[in-house]
């Protein structure tokens, strides 16, 4: 064993990427549980085929599992990969224009044979054409060591490739200086009682691991140090975990129980299946017959008591919508949750997109007002699903909380909060001992009492035609719906003086204001840091509530030569700001189905900052 | 569900003013609706109507318990989500033929099978009323309307046998005109547990007047219309001369008096006479020169899914244990930063 040489880096970025039968996702994972215990920070991005078995060896069948991990903060799973290990052809020629210059490439050359390279659509093969000169490459005979590993055990060779996986981590977690134990920890957990399962695995994690250490070709072990995040218990979390656990929070403090209307939909579904497990919170999940029935049932909850919420993307809240109307017109309190995806119509359901801004806002018959709220990365997820319950309950009224495909499956270290620190939710419930007027109003938030069913002497009918102020009873009055267009509308727009402002990064005026919504927020971070670590001003606001806008954003939004925003749409906050607030905003827009890139957005900042100077 | 004084219908009478045609078979279904409600045992805070769009969905307006009137086709739905959030009410969903089994067809048949405990009443008037007069999924093929000047080109639904089909396990038909039959169909589905569903005929006599006349007018309904009773022959006519007769293949008609002809006699079942008898049943009509019949096609009992979703939450606190917040958040692997 030769003696190698440890370097110490502050961030790195790496991707496996293999067939979808790989097992790449797992690998990820692994990765990531065992990065997060020694405390990097971390966030990761998941990237795999629509199709769900897509063929064998072609590109659209590449599963790929990217992590950016540091010693520092981490806001985005990285621009592009340092290392890539790609376990065929098809995921080597899916991430290689991604791939850094010079980076590192662990190929598994066993899987580089004439078939596969031809299913991959390749007509030479890249370990021999030049084609990866720029990169180190490291050419490793995975599947064949992998069996070599496992030759004692009587297992078939399927079984036995099917370890290869865990072999390639295992280089990973030398040359990244991994502990194992973590993975030994969970092949223990995850295969109990199937002990032939667990020695493989194990077996060949430990052969992949020693073969990096003990071989010639891995001249280098890299070691990332621990990263200094405020203290406390963290786990890792995606954000439609989040998003679940937060529901079932808000419901917990709000002492309602919680009722799930809603209809399998990537990639909204996992909020379904999460939320599902959790009947022991009283937690009644309906799977429904369509995504009208998911709304409609989840309404139906609300009137009975329930804090209803219903999941899904783009396409089902164009379903929805109708409903979304009358919980409007009901004045109840029903949480929408849109994780958007590439659009329009089916468009591309797994991957990522900030193009249903609009149809939030506008996408309903008549003056429809709905607060939105939108999530900025996965650990936020939990608290913007908090958040959007409690303002749906104080204010009566339905609330869309925006995720997207990126978030939604993304992870992040979660700092795990106190659970009794977190603040109980308030409803008010209307005196039974005087008339009750369905519509009569909470002078500060305009909510109105909503008198549950099984409560005596407040039996009363509500419905989605016009009502009558205060009593509720049908009206066709032109004055009246004039004045309920208006009321319901003011409501909406009070509800920014019941949420926090958002911070203002920077100087209140200057050069450049950058204006964001949800999920591009990591990746304008890191960009909004990099600038100022070069010194130079800029100035940046991450939205949260986009319905209403906040209201400190009137206060500074006109001091600044230029405000930009970067949405994956093709600008669609952009023209709420422009129509609100009249300033010649522009607009950064990538909608390439995939989170905005730090580097790109940090060129762009360049050139404004250089053509203002 | 506690018992409580007996009320009466003017109890279950709101202040709202009713706003439907003079003379429309609405009226009907309303005023014995009033009348079954007391009888229930239910207090008014624990009932819940619900509804949909059309002329019938402004039902729930007029009666003092809670309601909520929804939109086109979704009262199914709604009513869902209250029973399930709430299995201590008792909902009702008053649908109609357009809003039932056109628009909301999807959500009725899905309910049906699901086997909430909710009861529905679909009043089948075979036309759009509030909309002014098209052809509905029931109106006859052939049928002149405004959107179908040339006659529609539509086979129509038949609601009944799209219950049975979809595994409703209370299944009836009545008719506006017949108040004690209806009073005591819509008796028999409250008290029914699981979904409940009846065909009410109602008469729009503004947009389709008539349309079940060969059932309600004195002279011609005894031939036309039969009365199913659970365990009796079923026999009609103008002097109940007729009865009907199982030849093993479909049904015809004989003297009910049996002695006369030697045959077995053919006995009605409610309680699950099995899926290829109701649905003959269902089928017949005076149309084809049969009865057309009213009463309970089916009556059955089975785990409705609102108790069972509460022995699965049941089960699951008493595996897990009552939720708690600390052991969701940090089940799964977690780390610690100092
Ligand atoms: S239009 Fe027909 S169904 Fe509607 S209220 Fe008038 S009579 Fe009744």
């Amino acid at each position: 064993m030769s003696e190698k040489e440890v370097q110490e880096l502050e961030r790195v970025t790496i991707c496996f990427a293999g067939d979808s039968g790989d097992g790449m996702q797992l690998t990820g994972s692994q990765f990531t549980n065992t990065t997060a215990g020694i405390g990097n920070d971390l966030n990761t991005l998941p990237d795999y085929p629509a199709e769900i078995r897509a063929p064998i060896g072609t590109t659209f069948g590449v599963s790929g599992f990217q992590i950016q991990f540091s010693s520092t903060d981490v806001h985005t799973p990285g621009d592009s990969p340092d290392v890539l290990i790609a376990m065929n052809p098809a995921a080597l020629k899916v991430n290689l224009p991604n791939l850094k210059h010079n980076g590192i490439i662990i190929i598994n050359t066993d899987s580089f044979q004439s078939r596969n390279l031809s299913l991959a659509g390749l007509e030479s093969n890249p370990l021999e054409d030049g084609s990866l000169e720029a990169y180190q490459v490291f050419p490793v005979n995975v599947t064949e060591l992998t069996r070599e590993a496992l030759k004692d055990m009587d297992l078939t060779v399927k079984i036995k490739d099917r370890c290869k996986n865990f072999f390639a981590l295992g280089m990973t977690y030398w040359m990244f200086s991994r502990p194992m134990e973590t993975t030994e920890h969970w092949l223990k957990e995850k295969f109990k009682n199937k002990d032939d399962l667990i020695k493989a695995n194990t077996l060949a994690l430990k052969a992949g691991f020693s073969y990096a250490l003990s071989t010639e070709i891995f001249t280098t072990a890299y070691k990332v140090p621990k990263a200094a995040k405020k203290a406390g218990q963290y786990r890792n979390i995606t954000g439609n975990q989040g998003i679940a656990f937060g529901l079932i929070t808000a419901a917990k403090k709000a002492g309602r129980e919680l009722f799930l209307g809603s209809y399998p939909i990537t990639p909204a579904s996992d909020i379904l299946h999460e939320l599902s497990k959790h009947r022991n919170f009283d937690v009644k999940t309906f799977q429904a017959e369509d995504e009208i029935a998911g709304v409609g049932a989840a309404l139906g909850a609300v009137y009975a008591g329930s804090l209803g919420v219903t999941t899904t993307s783009g396409p089902g809240i164009a379903l929805k919508s109708e409903f979304m109307g009358l919980a409007v017109m009901t004045e109840l309190p029903l949480v929408i949750i849109n994780i958007q995806r590439g659009g329009p119509s089916t468009g591309l359901p797994t991957k990522t997109e900030q193009s249903d801004l609009l149809q939030a806002f506008y996408g309903r018959n008549g003056e429809s007002p709905i607060p939105i709220i939108a999530a900025a990365g996965p650990a936020d997820c939990f608290n913007a699903a908090f958040e959007a319950a409690r303002i749906a309950l104080e204010f009566t009224t339905p609330v869309i909380l925006l995720s997207d495909g990126y978030i939604a499956n993304g992870t992040e270290p979660w700092l795990i909060p106190d659970v009794d620190k977190i603040s109980e939710i308030h409803i008010k419930q209307p005196p039974t001992d005087e008339k009750y007027l369905p519509y009569k109003r909470d002078p500060e938030r305009l909510s109105r009492l909503h008198a549950l069913p099984g409560t005596p002497g407040l039996e009363h009918r509500i419905g989605g035609l016009e009502k009558e102020d205060i009593t509720g009873n049908i009206s066709y009055d032109p004055d009246n719906h004039d004045k309920m267009v208006r009321i319901r509308a003011e409501k909406i727009g009070r509800v920014n003086r019941f949420v926090d402002d958002p911070e203002l990064v920077g100087k209140d005026h200057g050069d450049l204001l950058i204006l964001s919504w949800g999920s591009t927020y990591g990746p304008i971070l890191a960009a909004v840091e990099e600038v100022q670590k070069q010194g130079r001003e800029v100035s940046w606001c991450h939205l949260r509530w986009l319905n209403p806008l906040p209201i400190n954003l009137s206060r500074f939004i006109h001091n600044f030569k230029t405000v930009l925003i970067p949405e994956i749409n093709l600008g669609q906050l952009l023209k709420i700001i422009r129509a609100e607030y009249l300033v010649d905003a522009t607009g950064f827009n990538r909608v390439r189905g995939l989170p905005l890139r730090t580097s790109e957005l940090l060129a762009e900042i360049d050139l404004i900052l250089k053509g203002l100077e | 569900m506690e018992k409580t004084t007996k009320l009466t219908k003017e109890d279950f009478t709101s202040d709202q003013e009713t706003r439907w045609c003079p003379g429309c078979g609405d009226y009907s279904i309303l005023a014995q609706m009033k009348k079954v409600l007391p009888n229930l045992g239910i207090s008014r805070e624990n009932i819940v109507f619900v509804s949909g769009i059309g002329c019938s969905s402004r039902f729930p307006y007029y009666l003092e318990t809670y309601g909520i009137h929804g939109i086109h086709g979704r009262a199914p739905v709604i009513a869902s989500g209250i029973k399930l959030s709430r299995p201590d009410l008792k909902v009702f969903v008053i649908t109609g033929d357009g809003d039932g089994l056109s628009i909301g067809g999807n959500h009725l048949i899905h309910l049906f099978r699901r086997n909430i405990d909710i009861t529905i009443i679909l009043f089948n008037n075979q036309i759009y009323g509030l909309t002014k007069g098209q052809y509905s999924p029931t109106s006859e093929k052939g049928k002149i309307t405004k959107s179908s000047p040339y006659g529609s080109l539509e086979n129509p639904f038949n609601p009944v046998q799209m219950a049975l089909a979809s595994g409703a396990t209370f299944v009836a038909r009545s008719i506006d005109r017949d108040p004690k039959h209806l009073a005591a169909t819509l008796d028999r589905a409250a008290r029914h547990k699981g979904t409940a569903f009846v065909e009410v005929y109602q008469n729009c006599n503004i947009f389709n007047d008539g349309a079940f006349i060969a059932l309600t007018d004195a002279k011609q309904k005894k031939s036309h219309l039969l009365k199913m009773e659970h365990d009796k022959p079923f026999i009609f006519g103008e002097n109940n001369e007729n009865m009907l007769t199982w030849t093993g293949q479909k049904f015809s008609v004989i003297s009910s008096d049996a002695s006369e002809n030697g045959h077995e006699i053919l006995k009605h079942n409610e309680n699950g006479s099995g899926p290829a008898m109701e649905f003959m049943l269902a089928s017949l009509s005076h149309v084809d020169h049969l009865p057309t019949p009213i009463g309970i096609f089916r009556s059955i009992e089975i785990d409705t899914y609102d108790e069972m979703l509460t022995k699965q939450i049941e089960h699951a606190k008493k595996e897990k244990g009552d939720g708690d917040l600390k052991k969701l958040f940090t089940g799964g692997y977690t780390w610690m930063n100092n």
